[in-house]
């Protein structure tokens, strides 16, 4: 697709504003909280602070196109079954970013101890949603809804990436 | 933001004449400092210009005693870079833990080292591994390179191309993040280098700054425990909402001792 924009529109003002696509959510609009969060060529990226001419050329994808309209994708799926979400504000900020961290963190993560905490740096410390989103990947329906979705390589792995600290 | 003019050229020559261009030019890489800045109207540029399309500009490569590391390489993929988590180790773990995951993804070295943040962490990486900043004009030691808060030797229109650093005998950074936003509260970098034991300290003053009294003390005795009783002095360290001074100066002796004990496997 194709859209005329200033220069200094941001993609998620191109997003929600030109394109209707509410789903991303703008909530501190200062790179802290990830509440925009959206996938740019497969990275989770702030989308309040990248420019949609930074995009050009680029394939984003946003909540509304992680899966075929009326179906879940698994994360949203295992979101949903623990309710793991408060307000729901920034929760397609959390499930974009939840589906990257899965996709890069491979088998090794089983055993290695080491990559493992920088994840449990996610944004929205603030928000008390994340302590609930960190719980419901441990609960056994989620491990299931993820260990069919392609973006997850080993149960074992989903479950210490999210083991609480 | 106030309106500016966007450039993505394709290669470096057009970006650096775009740069010398009249009225005032910044490059733009991850924009997780920039874009924050411009819609804050702190800053007012006329013209960005992208280094994204840049190929030459992103990459690792990792010979037998350096590894060169592309301006435009995301923190995230310097983290991941199985190479340099083998040829070194402490700069990739240094990265993965920079920001959070998103910033990672975006942020690039060649923005973190030109822009200068008291608080960021590669600044102590290449300042204790007597790292070069490799410029389309020039190079630039370490030494030379960090000038003050968040200034340093680079002109204007002078792009970063490339960082090297020699591999070290041994080396680790030891962080204490601030917990709300991952910056370092402080930073302590320390490398056993061809010529010398290095200690780069970040987060702690108004630019990173090296600690000859824990070098020399390094130097007899590379161990945690040649540093006991050793510390800076407070005076001119930062001192605000997050920690006083006194606080940084001991966080200082206590990290430096953290990444002595993770050089030697600890
Ligand atoms: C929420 C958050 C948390 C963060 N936490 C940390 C942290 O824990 N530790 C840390 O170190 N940093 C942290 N950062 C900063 C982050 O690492 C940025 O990536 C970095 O400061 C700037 O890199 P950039 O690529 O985004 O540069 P930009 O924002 O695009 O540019 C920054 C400056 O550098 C100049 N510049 C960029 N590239 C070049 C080049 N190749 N040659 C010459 N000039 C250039 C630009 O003109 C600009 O003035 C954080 C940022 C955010 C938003
Ligand atoms: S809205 Fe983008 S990080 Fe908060």
């Amino acid at each position: 697709m194709s859209a005329d924009v200033e220069e200094r529109t941001l993609l998620v003002e191109l997003l929600r504003k030109n394109l209707l696509l509410t789903g991303t959510h703008v909530g501190c609009d200062t790179t802290q909280c990830g509440a925009c969060v959206v996938h740019v060529d497969g990275r989770a990226v702030k989308s309040c602070t990248m420019l949609a001419a930074q995009a050009d050329g680029a394939q984003v994808t946003t909540i509304e196109g992680l899966a075929p309209k009326g179906a879940l994708h698994p994360v949203q799926a295992a979101f949903r079954a623990n309710h793991a979400l408060q307000c729901g504000f920034c929760t397609p900020g959390m499930i974009m970013t939840a589906v990257e961290l899965l996709t890069h963190n491979p088998k090794s993560d089983r055993t290695g101890n080491s990559r493992r905490p920088r994840w449990q740096h996610l944004p929205l410390y603030r928000i008390s949603q994340h302590r609930q989103g960190r719980r419901r990947c441990r609960a056994d329906d989620a491990r299931d809804g993820l260990r069919s979705g392609r973006c997850i390589h080993s149960n074992t792995s989903s479950r210490r990436i999210y083991s609480l600290p | 933001m106030y309106p500016f003019e966007y450039l993505k050229p394709a290669d470096l020559q057009s970006a650096v004449k775009s740069a010398s261009a009249s009225g005032e030019n910044k490059f733009i890489a991850g924009g997780m400092t920039l874009l924050p800045t411009l819609k804050l109207r702190l800053a007012r540029p006329d013209r960005l210009i992208d280094l994204s399309r840049i190929t030459e500009l992103t990459g690792i490569r990792v010979e037998a005693n350096r590894v060169e590391i592309g301006a435009m390489t995301r923190h995230a993929d310097v983290a991941r870079s199985a190479e340099l988590r083998r040829a070194l180790p402490a700069l990739a773990a240094l990265a993965g833990g920079i920001g959070d995951p998103l910033v990672r993804n975006r942020g690039t070295i060649g923005g973190s080292i030109a822009n200068n943040d008291p608080a960021a962490d590669y600044p102590s990486a290449l300042l204790a591994l007597a790292g070069i900043v490799i410029t389309n004009q020039r190079e630039i030691a370490a030494d030379d390179f960090f000038t003050g808060m968040f200034s340093t030797a680079l002109k204007s229109s002078e792009v970063i191309t490339q960082l090297r650093f020699d591999i070290p005998k041994r080396a680790a950074y030891a962080k204490y993040p601030n917990p709300a936003s991952r910056y370092a509260m402080v930073g302590v970098f320390v490398a056993d280098t061809a010529t010398g034991i290095r200690v780069a300290v970040t987060g702690a003053g108004p630019c990173v700054f090296r600690v000859a009294l824990f070098e020399a003390a390094l130097a007899k005795r590379f161990t945690p425990d040649a540093l006991e009783g050793l510390s800076i002095p407070a005076d001119n360290l930062n001192n605000d909402l997050h920690g006083s001074a006194e606080y940084r100066a001991s966080l200082v002796s206590v990290m430096a001792k953290r990444a002595v004990a993770a050089a030697l496997g600890g």
